[in-house]
């Protein structure tokens, strides 16, 4: 699995994503920046859904790099306890299912399905019961 | 300087689509309007501050309202551009070394939704390359989970975008003139959910001209004292939601809406006038979406979280109600040509307070008149007018 860009997901199976700590306040930032005042952490695998939207229309090219065929999907923002809440995109669930709250798991699925070599991107899907 | 600034003239070019004019031939357009309105001529104005994102200098005007070697300054500032072009006219008149001058805001941007590339926000291309680089899922998120808090349904949407088509009808000035039922509103195709393709607003053209002046200059022009009481402009605070964030920051209770830009330009703005949202008659609020009607109802204080449901289902903000809200339709109706959606409003709350709005005018001669803009990276402006 490689992912869309360096440092976004730990090396380890599963993969975790990877996020900035302020070394200074704590705060915890997704991506990780570059600047040397930010130390790398693995985010938590498991949150809840802060909010959502489904993506209806095909994003525009560039910057968009999906396939040239386009279904919608979800747009998560994903709350890690204690951590932060990141924007990813959440797979595997019925729009009508969605809901603010849901538990999810983190796990990153191909921006071209259709491609055997697709880099992978920041995803979830339902845990548990949810599904 | 004594007393207040005050407006005294005003010009609008019509929102929407004009082919063959150029963003600084609309701006043209309105400042020679506001001129005519004040009964000033080009070579009293003794400055300009002009605001335009995408559609050219403001500054490139003179060459066409006569070279006079005015002070001519550019702001760029996104959403608040037009408020900042405002804010830093009043300015320039309190500090007593100005009189005169002109606040102008005109755009012209390409059909579409606006197209931003992650470089542009100091973002890693990834951000773009999976499809998040796209201003309606952030408008859209933000919504659902304000709905998801306060019990708002998506009907009350609908009825925001309703009630704009249907003052549009009434404002020359605005771009989508058709009522539009809320079946229809509801029915068409999803955006992004929960809006429809009616629920936001569209990137647009026009232009619009304010002329200002001291208390001083507006008595000796004979014109009606339209009184400038605060105008705000101000960043965003800590752990706010905004456009284009790959991450939000968790905080310990998140029950409740999270400090926002349009708070804080909003208190001040009351502090500044000394008086408090209960004295506004009418007010214009960023609307680029028609939950952001909703929730900048609360952020500017005119209502609780949770209440605009009530609010909408009693018409409180209708043109009658107890406080209209987008009187002339709105970014929703008018569209967004950024430069100039600020002052748009501000130019509306006049022509209400004259008591020339037709059509729409807000019954009972109203006396004060509230404005409010919001827009990318967490930036807000905020007017409040008397008479």
């Amino acid at each position: 699995m490689k992912a869309i860009a360096e440092g976004l997901f730990t090396d380890e199976t599963p993969a975790r994503l990877i996020g900035g700590k302020d070394r200074e306040t704590g705060r915890i930032v997704f991506p990780c920046p570059t600047a040397s005042t930010y130390e790398p952490v693995p985010l938590a695998s498991e949150g809840t859904l802060w909010s959502y939207t489904v993506q209806r229309f095909r994003p525009k090219s560039p910057p968009y790099a999906g396939p040239e065929a386009f279904a919608p999907w979800v747009v998560a923002y994903v709350e890690l306890p204690g951590q932060v809440i990141v924007e990813a995109r959440l797979n595997d669930v019925a729009f009508e299912d969605v809901k603010v709250g849901m538990p999810v798991r983190f796990a990153p699925s191909p921006l071209n399905p259709d491609l055997s070599d697709s880099p992978y991107i920041p995803a979830y899907v339902p845990a548990g019961g949810a599904a | 300087m004594s007393g207040d600034v005050c407006i005294v003239g005003i010009g609008i070019h019509r929102f929407g689509r004009t082919d063959g004019l150029s963003g600084v031939d609309q701006g043209v357009y309105a400042v020679r309007e506001a001129l005519a309105d004040a009964g000033v001529e080009w070579p009293q104005v003794q400055f300009a501050y002009g605001s335009s994102d995408a559609a050219g200098n403001p500054d490139s005007m003179v060459d066409r309202l006569g070279l006079t070697g005015v002070q001519f300054i550019n702001v760029r500032n996104g959403c608040a551009a037009g408020g900042s072009a405002l804010f830093s006219a009043q300015m320039a008149i309190k500090s007593g070394e100005f009189d005169l001058g002109l606040a102008v805001g005109f755009d012209k941007h390409p059909r579409g939704a606006f197209n931003a590339l992650p470089s542009e926000y100091n973002l890693p291309d990834w951000y773009g390359e999976v499809g998040q680089m796209v201003t309606t899922q952030f408008f859209a998120a933000k919504i659902m989970r304000y709905m998801s808090l306060f019990g708002i349904s998506q009907k009350t949407l609908g009825m925001v975008s309703e009630k704009a088509f249907r003052n549009a009808v009434h404002a020359p000035h605005a771009w989508r003139r058709q009522p539009v039922s809320l079946e229809e509103i509801l029915e068409a195709p999803l955006v992004s959910d929960p809006y429809t393709k009616y629920m936001f607003c569209s990137p647009a053209e026009g232009g619009v001209a304010l002329i200002l002046a001291s208390e001083k200059k507006a008595r000796e022009l004979g014109k009606p004292l339209i009184r400038l009481k605060a105008a705000t402009m101000r960043t965003r605070p800590p752990a706010s939601f905004e456009v284009f964030a790959p991450s939000v920051d968790v905080v310990a209770d998140d029950t409740r809406p999270r400090g926002t830009a349009s708070r804080i330009a909003s208190a001040d703005a009351y502090r500044l006038a000394g008086i408090g949202p209960g004295d506004i008659d009418v007010a214009q609020l960023q609307d680029t979406e028609a939950g952001a009607e909703l929730m900048h109802m609360a952020e500017n204080g005119f209502c609780a979280d949770g209440e605009q449901e009530q609010w909408l289902a009693e018409g409180r903000t209708e043109i009658n109600g107890a406080l209209p809200v987008n009187t002339d339709g709105g970014c929703l109706a008018c569209g967004e040509p950024i430069g100039a959606s600020g002052l748009r409003q501000v130019y509306e709350n006049v022509v209400q307070l004259r008591g020339d709005g037709g059509g729409r005018q807000v019954p009972n001669s109203p006396k004060t008149a509230y404005s409010h803009v919001y827009g990318a990276p967490g930036v807000s402006a905020v007017t409040i007018l008397e008479r």
